[in-house]
C-alpha cells in the first residue's frame, strides 16, 4: 500500500480499523524522505528518532482504547520559522542555525496534543523573504514536478514535502503569498486563514501585521481537520482574535447553489499566462454548472496594494529583526566593542535579501521619510480594505489566479528581487487586508500545476472550504500527482 | 530617488549591519530602484484617507494579570552565545 499517497482522513480510518499502525505510517514517510529528499531538499532537519518514539506512543494509546483525534499518529512537516521545542528552528538563516527553541509554538502544541507526529522541519526563504526558497541560507528546494523549476516560496519546503508524499500535511506561514504561491507551484492546497484566527505565538516574526500561520494539505477534508486543531484564541498572542471557531468539517458540502463568486478584473488583467487563464475558465464553468453565479468585480487599488505591502513588510521586518544581535541567541561574531559585535554579527549572519529589506525598512521608517512612505502605505491599506469591502457587498467570495504563471525555472528570477516580489500580485492584497485566502490546484499546464485562489470575508474561511470541496467533488483536476511521485 | 554615500553610511549604522564597499554599492542601486517603485503611491490622492495599521477590529488582547511561573533560567540561557553567572556576557561597554 502506498501509505504516503493517502490523505490524512484515509490514514486515520486505517489507523482506527487497526489495519495499519502509526509506526508503520511514520516509517513509510521516513523511508520516502530518505529515498527522495537528497534531490528534492524540502527538509532542513529530520526528527526521525522523536517521530518514531511518538508514533509508538500513539499506537500504545490506541491499543489501550483511548479516544484519539483524526490527526493522531499522522506525520506532519513544519516550516522552519515555527518554533518546535527542543528541535532546531533556523528560519533558514545562518543567524539562527544553532537556535533550539525552549517551547513549542501554540499551533504546534495543539497539533501535538491532537497526536500529530513532527517528522521534520522544512526549508524556506531566509526569514520568509522570497518567493522561491532560493534565498534560503542552506539550499534551494526543487519542484516535485520538475527539479529544474522552483518550488515557490517562502514556504517551498512545506509545499514540496506535501506534494511529494514526504508528509501528510504541513504548516507554514503566509505574509504575502508564502503559503499560497508555493502550494500553487507544487500542486497542493495552501490555506492562509483570517488574520488572528491561528495564534502566532512561536511563529518567528517577520512582519507582525501581516504574518499568519496556515497549512498545506492534499485535500479539503484534511485542511478542515488541521484548521479545526490550530484555529482559536490564545492569550499569549495579542493579535489573536477572540472569536468562536466553527467545526470546519461542516463546510465540506458539495453545494455551491446560489453562491455569488466575484472575478476581480484587475487580477485577470495583471498579466496572467493565457494557458493559466484558460484553466481558470474551466473552473468557473464547473462552479456555474453547479449553480454558482460568477460576476466580474473591481478592486481598483490592487496595483497600489502590492506597493504598500512592500513598504509595510520591509518596515516591520527591519524592526522585528532588530532582536538578532548576537547576545541572547543565534550566531555571534566577536567585535572589539558592543557596537562592532552587533554590526559584524548582523552583517555576516543575515543573507543578501534580508539585509536589503532591513535597509529598505530602516530607510522608510527614518524621520525624514516616514510620512512619505510608511504613512502613505498605511493609507493605501485602508483603500485596499475598502476595495474588498465593496466587492463583498456583491459577492460571497472571490476567485482569482493564485499566481500569474506556473512555476518558473530556478535562477530565472534571481538578481531581480523586485520583479520576484511583484509577481506575487495575486496573493498580496488579501494579506494586506487580513482576509482568508486559499490556493488550490486546478490541473496542469505544460506538465506544471496551476493554482486557483479563493478569497473570502474575514472569518468566512469556511466559504473557501465549501467552494474548494465542491470543486474537488466534481472534477479530478484538484488531485494532482507529481512526476516524482509517479516514478 | 537618490541614495547618497552618506545615506548608505547612516542606514548601515542604524540597521547595525556592517557592509562591504561592494555591498554598499549594490544596495544603493537596489534601494534606489525599490524607492522609485514605492513612489508610485504618489499617483494617488491620499489627503483624506485615514491610515490603517491593522485591518481587523482587534485591540490589544491581554491575558488575566495573574502571576505565572517564568521560564527556567537554564532554558533562558541555553541559546546564549556567552553567559556568565546568570547574565548575558557582552564586550566591555564603559
Amino acid at each position: 500500500m502506498e501509505l504516503n499517497r493517502l490523505t490524512v482522513q484515509q490514514l486515520s480510518e486505517l489507523l482506527e480499523k487497526k489495519e495499519v499502525s502509526s509506526l508503520e505510517i511514520t516509517q513509510d514517510y521516513l523511508n520516502r524522505i530518505k529515498r527522495i529528499d537528497s534531490d528534492l531538499q524540502a527538509f532542513v532537519t529530520l526528527t526521525e528518532a522523536e517521530a518514531l518514539a511518538q508514533a509508538k506512543l500513539i499506537d500504545e494509546k490506541r491499543a489501550r482504547g483511548e479516544d484519539l483525534s483524526s490527526l493522531a499518529g499522522i506525520p506532519m512537516a513544519v516550516q522552519d520559522n515555527i518554533c518546535t521545542g527542543g528541535v532546531k528552528t533556523t528560519c533558514a538563516s545562518k543567524m539562527l542555525n544553532n537556535y533550539i527553541p525552549p517551547t513549542d509554538a501554540t499551533a504546534i502544541a495543539r497539533l501535538k496534543k491532537a497526536g500529530s507526529i513532527l517528522i521534520g522541519k522544512t526549508n524556506l526563504d531566509e526569514f520568509g523573504m522570497g518567493s522561491s526558497t532560493e534565498n534560503s541560507a542552506f539550499f534551494t528546494t526543487k519542484n516535485p514536478y520538475d527539479s529544474t523549476y522552483v518550488a515557490g516560496g517562502a514556504g517551498g519546503g512545506s509545499a514540496a514535502a506535501v506534494a511529494a508524499g514526504e508528509a501528510a500535511f504541513a504548516l507554514g506561514s503566509d505574509l504575502g503569498g508564502d503559503i499560497r504561491q508555493p502550494a500553487a507551484f507544487c500542486g497542493v492546497i495552501g490555506f492562509k486563514p483570517t488574520f488572528g484566527y491561528v495564534p502566532k505565538t512561536g511563529l518567528i516574526s517577520s512582519a507582525s501585521s501581516l504574518d499568519q500561520l496556515g497549512a498545506f494539505s492534499r485535500d479539503m477534508t484534511d485542511m478542515a481537520l488541521v484548521l479545526n486543531t490550530i484555529c482559536g484564541h490564545d492569550a499569549y498572542d495579542s493579535t489573536s482574535a477572540v472569536v468562536d471557531v466553527p467545526d470546519f468539517r461542516e463546510s465540506l458540502i458539495n453545494d455551491v447553489k446560489g453562491l455569488k463568486i466575484g472575478l476581480p478584473k484587475e487580477y485577470f488583467a495583471a498579466g496572467v499566462d493565457s494557458k493559466v487563464a484558460t484553466k481558470l475558465q474551466e473552473a468557473i464553468k464547473i462552479l456555474e454548472s453547479l449553480g454558482a453565479s460568477c460576476v466580474e468585480v473591481s478592486l481598483p487599488h490592487t496595483k497600489y496594494a502590492v506597493t504598500a505591502h512592500y513598504i509595510i513588510s520591509c518596515a516591520e521586518a527591519s524592526s522585528n529583526l532588530a532582536r538578532y544581535d548576537g547576545v541572547r541567541f543565534g550566531q555571534r561574531v566577536e567585535g572589539e566593542d558592543v557596537l562592532s559585535l552587533f554590526m559584524k554579527t548582523r552583517g555576516q549572519g543575515f543573507g543578501e535579501e534580508v539585509k536589503r529589506r532591513i535597509l529598505l525598512g530602516t530607510h522608510v521608517l527614518s524621520t525624514a521619510q516616514y510620512d512619505e512612505y510608511y504613512t502613505e502605505a498605511l493609507k493605501v491599506r485602508t483603500l485596499n480594505k475598502e476595495d474588498f469591502a465593496q466587492a463583498f457587498e456583491k459577492v460571497d467570495c472571490l476567485l482569482t489566479p493564485a499566481t500569474l504563471t506556473t512555476a518558473y525555472k530556478r535562477g530565472e528570477m534571481t538578481g531581480n528581487p523586485l520583479a520576484m516580489y511583484r509577481s506575487d500580485v495575486c496573493a498580496i492584497p488579501a494579506s494586506l487586508a487580513g482576509l482568508p485566502a486559499m490556493s488550490l490546484p486546478f490541473g496542469l499546464v505544460d506538465q506544471m500545476p496551476v493554482g486557483l485562489q479563493l478569497i473570502a470575508r474575514h472569518f468566512e474561511d469556511k466559504t473557501l472550504l465549501r467552494v474548494g470541496y465542491a470543486l474537488e467533488q466534481n472534477t479530478d483536476q484538484t488531485r494532482l500527482k507529481p512526476s516524482l511521485a509517479r516514478g | 530617488m537618490n541614495i547618497t554615500e552618506k545615506d548608505m553610511e547612516r542606514l548601515s549604522l542604524q540597521s547595525r549591519l556592517e557592509l562591504t564597499p561592494e555591498e554598499k554599492a549594490a544596495y544603493t542601486k537596489s534601494l534606489e530602484e525599490s524607492l522609485d517603485y514605492m513612489n508610485s503611491l504618489k499617483e494617488l490622492d491620499l489627503s483624506t484617507t485615514e491610515p490603517a495599521s491593522v485591518v481587523l477590529p482587534i485591540t490589544n488582547v491581554f491575558r488575566e494579570d495573574v502571576p505565572q511561573a517564568g521560564m527556567d533560567k537554564e532554558l533562558v540561557f541555553a541559546n546564549a552565545p556567552e553567559e556568565e553567572e546568570g547574565t548575558f556576557k557582552v564586550p566591555r561597554i564603559i
